[in-house]
């Protein structure tokens, strides 16, 4: 941990991190309501964000991300364990905290139906003390780069949803805050509303170098695109922690291969029983109905095998591709499934 | 070396500033919203006016003393801070967690009690209209006797009432931002036994004194109380001598403002023990 001696008051001379984000052994736990025990939700998580960084935390539902995102900004206090945030520690100094953070939370919309577009941002700026011209410029230039201007001065209850998660958006950065995590930001935006979100990001860390990010979110390519580093969080725990570049370097030079093949057929779990198969998860296409087959091989030759067992399966291949490592392998290869597998099982489940 | 002197006084007047406009702007949304949704001025003034209007009927026609219908006009005007202090305020916590927000308030580093004097302050001058409705158009269809020359001590009376019952809007609101829904059901079971121990619409004292003083835990009913004896002295049938209401009224404010923040840091701590402040999970 980098730290700096500072001054602080009660006469006390502790150091305080300089690191924007820093958690020693933190953990929470839920009381389960419906079954007996408890529900560990994060078990001694170790991080340390520096100041700058757009820090990506990526991990399936339930694997604790926000859960941390509420401990770092006070909404939740740790079970055990020590969260600072700007040098400021989340549970016992949680106003100095509140001054220097922000929270952006996809998928929700903020202010209210009867005030217009800017008035809601000037409205949230106020509650951190932003000097009414300040704010007046920043909301102008937040409305620009997020296509909201020509909505400026239209009420919330007439805007559309993505529209309104465009305006929450605009909100968390109207106190310029020191720190601000972004939970899911492009959840529920289109794909062009989703690149102006990742291309603002983008240019606000790129401006504001003691700004840091912390960044949720299911799309691998999205934290592959904005995040320095990356980790990866399943269980309340922390997996695996490094730059996008060097977690891809980490994997075990095994061939991937991305097969689409006919839905009819028998059962595809029969694969895992060829030698020199690793892995091996598959589910089907929401569009076409068609099986996505991902297998993962001990190398290239084993690959003919799977095809001539495909073939005795009555599964025709209707495309085949080797994957180049990704984010998304990084991610299989630590928690076991992808989160397009984890999706599609919820579309199944539901 | 700790900060200086002028330090943490430059500190201290950046969290006032900060604080203010807060204020500010959470009461702002609640005046613009009174100006701009047309259909609240029927429901909020129109409505009320007409069960007003009844009781000063119902008054006229068993031949009660004029002074009667002045003291359902006040109750009526009266109820409208009440329910605003319940409706607006109270509960506006348990709304904004219920449609995903509260936690935009939560992690501002604002005192929640700025944010519920903005709402209070917004809710005054918002509920201010239908509270002159009431009063206006009381004097004017029904030529309910208001004596204007004692105006302002009443006036007075009544800043000192609304300071009181907004102050013990705040307790409640610590309720409503942890137990919400369960806060919300016995509020409203509450409601009509409240308005009938408080004497909206006759003298409290017609209770009797054990049920009248237990009513007058709600500084609207001795508000009211107040208000109705400046206004009428003894055909008010006032429960306690004028002169102890404004006290009292100071009293209870500052002691509910002091059990309010407190309970707000307390259940908040709470929340954010147990995980109750936010809707949206893992």
């Amino acid at each position: 941990m980098e730290a700096a001696g500072r001054l602080l008051g009660r006469g006390s001379l502790l150091t305080r991190s300089t690191d924007a984000i820093d958690t020693r052994g933190l953990t929470r736990t839920f009381n389960a309501r419906r079954r007996s025990g408890e529900v560990r939700a994060l078990q001694g998580v170790d991080l340390t964000v520096q100041k700058g960084e757009c820090f990506g935390l990526l991990g399936p539902n339930g694997a604790g991300k926000s859960t941390l995102i509420k401990i770092l900004t006070t909404l939740l206090l740790p079970t055990s364990g020590r969260a600072l945030v700007t040098g400021y520690d989340v549970a016992t100094e949680p106003f100095q905290v509140r001054r220097r953070i922000n929270l952006v939370s996809g998928g929700d919309s903020s202010g209210y139906g009867v005030l217009t577009v800017r008035e809601t941002l000037h409205l949230f700026s106020q509650f951190y003390g932003v000097p009414g011209p300040v704010a007046r410029r920043r909301a102008e230039e937040l409305m620009q780069v997020t296509g909201l201007l020509e909505k400026a001065d239209q009420k919330l209850a007439g805007l559309s949803t993505g529209m309104r998660q465009k305006l929450n958006f605009a909100r968390g950065f109207m106190s310029d805050p020191e720190v601000i995590f972004l939970d899911e930001p492009t959840l529920g935006l289109d794909v062009e509303a989703s690149r102006d979100v990742r291309a603002f990001v983008a240019r606000w860390v790129r401006e504001r170098p003691d700004r840091t990010v912390l960044l949720t979110t299911h799309y691998m390519m999205e934290a592959d695109e904005l995040c320095g580093r990356v980790a990866i969080i399943d269980h309340g725990r922390i997996l695996a922690l490094d730059t996008p570049t060097a977690l891809k370097r980490t994997l075990p030079a095994e061939p991937v291969f991305e097969f689409q093949v006919s839905a009819t057929g028998q059962d595809l779990d029969r694969l895992r029983e060829i030698a020199g198969v690793r892995s091996m998860s598959h589910h089907a296409h929401p569009a076409t109905g068609a099986v996505e087959l991902r297998v993962v091989v001990e190398e290239d030759d084993v690959i003919g095998e799977v095809l001539g067992r495909l073939k005795a399966l009555e599964r025709s291949v209707l495309h085949l591709t080797k994957m180049e490592p990704s984010l998304e392998t990084v991610f299989i290869h630590h928690v076991g499934r992808g989160l397009s597998d984890e999706e599609a099982a919820e579309r199944d489940g539901a | 070396m700790e900060p200086s002197a002028p330090e943490r006084d430059a500190g201290a007047r950046q969290v006032l500033r900060m604080n203010l406009a807060a204020v500010y702007a959470r009461a702002s949304v609640r005046i613009k919203a009174s100006f701009r949704e047309r259909s609240w001025l029927i429901g909020e003034t129109l409505f009320p006016f007409l069960s007003m209007s009844a009781f000063v009927l119902v008054y006229r026609g068993l031949h009660a003393p004029r002074e009667y219908e002045g003291f359902v006009v006040l109750g009526g005007a009266m109820i409208a801070y009440w329910n605003n202090v319940i409706w607006g305020m109270a509960s506006q916590f348990f709304w904004e967690r219920e449609q995903g927000q509260l936690q935009l308030y939560l992690i501002t580093p604002d005192s929640r009690m700025s944010i519920l004097l903005g709402m209070a302050l917004g809710g005054i001058a918002m509920t201010t209209t239908r509270a002159a409705a009431i009063l206006i158009g009381g004097v004017l269809l029904f030529h309910v006797p208001l004596p204007l020359s004692r105006a302002l001590p009443a006036f007075g009376l009544f800043v000192l009432t609304l300071g009181a019952a907004y102050s013990l809007g705040m307790i409640l609101s610590s309720l409503f931002l942890l137990w919400g829904r369960e806060v919300w059901h016995t509020a409203t079971i509450l409601q009509e036994p409240i308005y009938l121990f408080s004497g909206f619409y006759f003298p409290v004292s017609a209770m009797g004194m054990v049920i009248a003083v237990a009513g007058s835990i709600l500084p609207v009913t001795l508000g009211l109380d107040g208000i109705r004896q400046v206004f009428y002295g003894p055909a008010a049938h006032g429960l306690l001598p004028l002169p102890w209401i404004p006290p009292i009224q100071i009293a209870l404010t500052a002691l509910f403002l002091y059990v309010a923040a407190r309970m707000l840091r307390h259940m908040e701590n709470l929340g954010r023990h147990e995980g109750r402040l936010t809707v949206r999970g893992d």
